[in-house]
């Protein structure tokens, strides 16, 4: 995350509460990996880590996947979005070397370290050892940027991004197709389009 | 013949063919049907469809799959070395702003653009051949449709392009046989017809490069190289190794059962099985070289891999590396004959720059949402489509604009990838949790998008030229590019915007921002779209156009361009299927004048 970015959220979260820790440096630091390249094996399968390192420590790690089964816990459909593998997908993403994702980084990571904060000043502890209701009175706080408090609109701009960012890490995998029902990516001999009882329960024939 | 070296290649072929894209492609293969011996050079590396990554699902990709600098239209496109920035091969941009930018997009790869493209392939009609005439702006091709036309035919017989003879206005019927039947609509296919059928706006089946069923390969190869057994035989052998479509994962990862059009893909395995096509890779080429006649003699380009320079010679010269190489190719081709560039007498090589005009709305539509599970990969897209349709009132001057532009749409039940769920706010208030959960399964296959796709009037302050300073990673001096639009081409914008917010709103849906009536707003920036065409245009007087109706320079009798430079205006059809016709067509001129002993 860039200086400038730390020192917002440091700034919004200490004028409603404590100062924050700031826990490790190296979370900040910029990223010196390497991306894939203009040309890519497409025939392997790639898992978080292996282009380049994840960097999130095992403090924001943990707080991911809780963040994360907030947002898209288990249910009668599909088990919740750690099960999944979204918080290597979070941590491949944050550690990624391009720079739209190094801003990601900042937003996420310093959402992070303002959750710990706000859980900090509302209830003195740190989000991960809030109990449920307390955890998710922070979240309903900041779950919406269109009806947040103004002093809580970065905040609510980091869940916005971290809830997406987590959809997307669950629905792209193969619980996430099963969950909305997708049935292609199989070869057919033919394409017949939508049957017509449908179509006509639609008003379409 | 088959790849060749800088050290293997041979000194006496008749054409060579500067790139391999839809033009390279279709130049290459209807001079080597027809017997010519041709030296084919990409700048890019060598590659091959079963590098495809059909089937590859997100959660196999890096990022699930989300574009990066690296890979910029996502990890499982087909492109290879390509995107906005090629690294070590900058170009100039004379203006940042948005209304003055280009952006220039290249794939370095055998087969270039064709890999990725989104296959839609829609005749030029009439008009679009004299739009002077009709409104006495930009310039009328020195050919009308009727010259083009049975190109048109060959090359929808040969690739395979499937839509619907619907008979309405400057969007011209396919003569029996030549197009493949358009896919089954999918359900928002059916509403966005319906609706918009309402606003008395057409909707009708969609052109593209898909083989929606086998290639006739008993009747074609003979109607199209009449008299030709051995030019027969090969095509017949390998429409017949083409599969139909799988109708399952998308286009541009590139098809590896060939069932869609790519220049590797359809043009060049025949063109290779003929015996006459040498293609050499990684062949950078920079210039045209002259002979002491003044006549073109070869080119030079640049090995990649060993970055020596090098020189191959041939009998006639044909640029086909894509309208802005072409370009550059010609404006580097300096010789004391010609100090401004080759072909380059006019002073108009990289004049009239043009690209199409874009504009997107987006819309969420309640009736699409909680529908029964459905396979909707169908054709990869483009089942549908809207023709141009107010050609009466802008004729008569009411709609503040001069030319037209057609609407490509989507929706369906895609398949689930890093954006799934993203943004969703705005319909939920911001949910999480369980409710999320059930929101995202409401909305999935809700949604549907509308881009127009729209004429550009030919001006003169969008150009390309040489820069002065900047050069390549082997010192070849790059483009720097002029841009701007003109008050039709913003006007048009803002129409496709009101017209798609029309739509959605008549299909009983919202979309999520204000339509932007501020055409300089709405209008996708220059070069963006990736229909980049003109820049040596052709016309009927050496003063004012680059080549003529052949696209052979007016300078230097063997030196052809078959590329998108030589469009004198860029109609909202999509230019590939031109392209190629227009290849076919010049190439078919090559190969007379070759046998009159003219070249």
């Amino acid at each position: 995350m860039d200086r400038r970015t730390t020192l917002k959220w440091v700034l919004a979260a200490s004028a409603v509460g404590p100062l924050l820790r700031q826990r490790d440096a190296r979370a900040y630091s910029t990223l010196t990996a390497r991306g894939y390249g203009t040309d890519p094996n497409l025939a392997v399968n790639y898992h978080p880590g292996e282009l380049w390192p994840l960097t999130m420590t095992s403090v924001q790690r943990r707080l991911a996947g809780i963040l994360s089964d907030i947002i898209i816990p288990a249910d009668d459909h599909s088990p919740s979005a750690s099960t999944a593998g979204v918080v290597d997908f979070v941590d491949e993403w944050v550690s990624a070397p391009y720079s739209d994702f190094q801003r990601d980084r900042g937003i996420v990571l310093g959402g992070f370290a303002w959750l710990d904060a706000e859980g900090a000043r509302r209830f003195g502890k740190e989000f991960v050892e809030l109990d449920s209701a307390e955890q998710l009175s922070v979240c309903d706080d900041i779950c919406d940027a269109a009806r947040a408090a103004d002093a809580l609109r970065e905040a609510a701009r980091f869940f916005a991004l971290y809830r997406d960012l987590t959809a997307g890490g669950f629905y792209s995998t193969p619980l996430g197709r099963k969950d909305l029902g997708y049935m292609g990516n199989v070869p057919l001999a033919s394409f017949d389009g939508p049957a017509p009882a449908l179509l006509e329960s639609l008003g379409l024939l | 013949m088959p790849f060749v070296t800088a050290e293997t290649l041979q000194s006496n072929y008749d054409v060579i063919v500067v790139g391999s894209g839809a033009a390279g492609g279709q130049s290459a293969y209807t001079l080597t049907m027809d017997g010519a011996k041709v030296l084919m050079l990409e700048a890019g590396r060598n590659y091959s469809a079963s590098e495809s990554s059909m089937f590859r699902t997100p959660d196999l990709a890096p990022l699930r799959g989300a574009d990066t600098p690296d890979k910029p239209f996502g990890f499982y496109d087909a492109t290879v070395d390509g995107g906005w920035n090629v690294p070590g091969e900058p170009y100039v941009r004379a203006s940042e702003d948005h209304a003055g930018r280009f952006e220039w997009w290249r794939a370095r790869m055998l087969g270039g653009r064709t890999n990725h493209w989104g296959r839609i392939s829609l005749r030029n009609g009439p008009y679009d051949f004299k739009p002077k005439a009709r409104d006495g702006l930009g310039f009328d091709w020195p050919i009308g449709y009727d010259d083009v036309a049975p190109y048109y035919d060959k090359v929808e017989l040969l690739i395979g392009v499937y839509g619907s003879n619907e008979g309405l206005e400057n969007t011209p019927n396919s003569p029996p046989g030549c197009l493949l039947p358009p896919p089954m609509p999918l359900v928002s296919d059916h509403l966005i017809r319906q609706r918009a059928k309402k606003l008395g706006i057409p909707v009708i089946p969609g052109h593209r490069a898909v083989l929606t069923r086998p290639l006739d390969y008993k009747h074609a190869p003979a109607r199209l190289h009449p008299g030709n057994a051995t030019a027969q035989k090969i095509l017949m052998e390998d429409m017949r190794s083409r599969s139909p479509c799988l109708w399952a994962t998308p286009c541009g990862s590139g098809c590896a059962v060939r069932a869609n059009y790519q220049s590797t893909t359809v043009h060049l395995p025949p063109a290779l099985k003929t015996g006459n096509l040498d293609i050499i890779t990684d062949a950078m080429v920079y210039e045209v070289t002259l002979g002491r006649d003044g006549r073109a003699n070869g080119v030079n380009f640049v090995d990649r891999i060993s970055g020596k320079h090098r020189h191959a010679a041939a009998r006639v010269v044909v640029l086909a590396a894509s309208a802005c190489e072409t370009v550059r190719i010609l404006l580097n081709s300096k010789s004391a004959q010609f100090p401004q560039g080759l072909g380059n007498s006019s002073g108009k090589v990289g004049r009239y720059l043009m690209d199409t005009v874009g504009s997107a709305v987006g819309g969420q539509i309640p009736l699409l949402e909680n529908l029964p599970p459905l396979n909707e990969d169908a054709a990869g897209g483009d089942q549908m489509y809207v023709p141009w349709w107010l050609y009466r009132e802008q004729h008569a001057g009411k709609l503040g604009f001069a030319r037209g532009y057609h609407i490509e749409f989507g929706g369906g039940k895609r398949m689930p990838g890093h954006n799934t769920g993203a943004g969703l706010e705005w319909l939920t208030g911001g949910s999480y949790g369980a409710k999320f959960k059930q929101d995202v399964r409401r909305y999935y296959g809700s949604f549907v998008w509308f881009s127009g796709r729209g004429e550009m009037i030919p001006n003169d302050q969008s150009f390309c030229e040489i820069d002065p300073r900047v050069k390549d990673r082997w010192g070849i001096p790059v483009l720097r590019f002029h841009w701007q639009w003109s008050e039709h081409e913003r006007r048009q914008a803002a129409h496709m915007q009101s017209t798609f917010a029309d739509i959605i709103d008549a299909m009983g849906g919202r979309t999520q921002h204000a339509v932007q009536s501020d055409g300089a707003k709405a209008i996708a920036s220059g070069g963006s779209i990736i229909h980049e065409v003109g820049g040596a245009i052709m016309g009927s007087d050496p003063q004012t156009s680059v080549t003529n109706s052949w696209g052979q320079t007016w300078d230097v009798s063997n030196l052809f361009i078959n590329d998108g430079a030589v469009f004198a205006s860029n109609a909202d059809k999509n230019p590939t299927l031109t392209i190629m016709a227009l290849a076919w067509r010049a190439s078919d001129h090559i190969l007379g004048r070759m046998r009159r002993k003219e070249l």
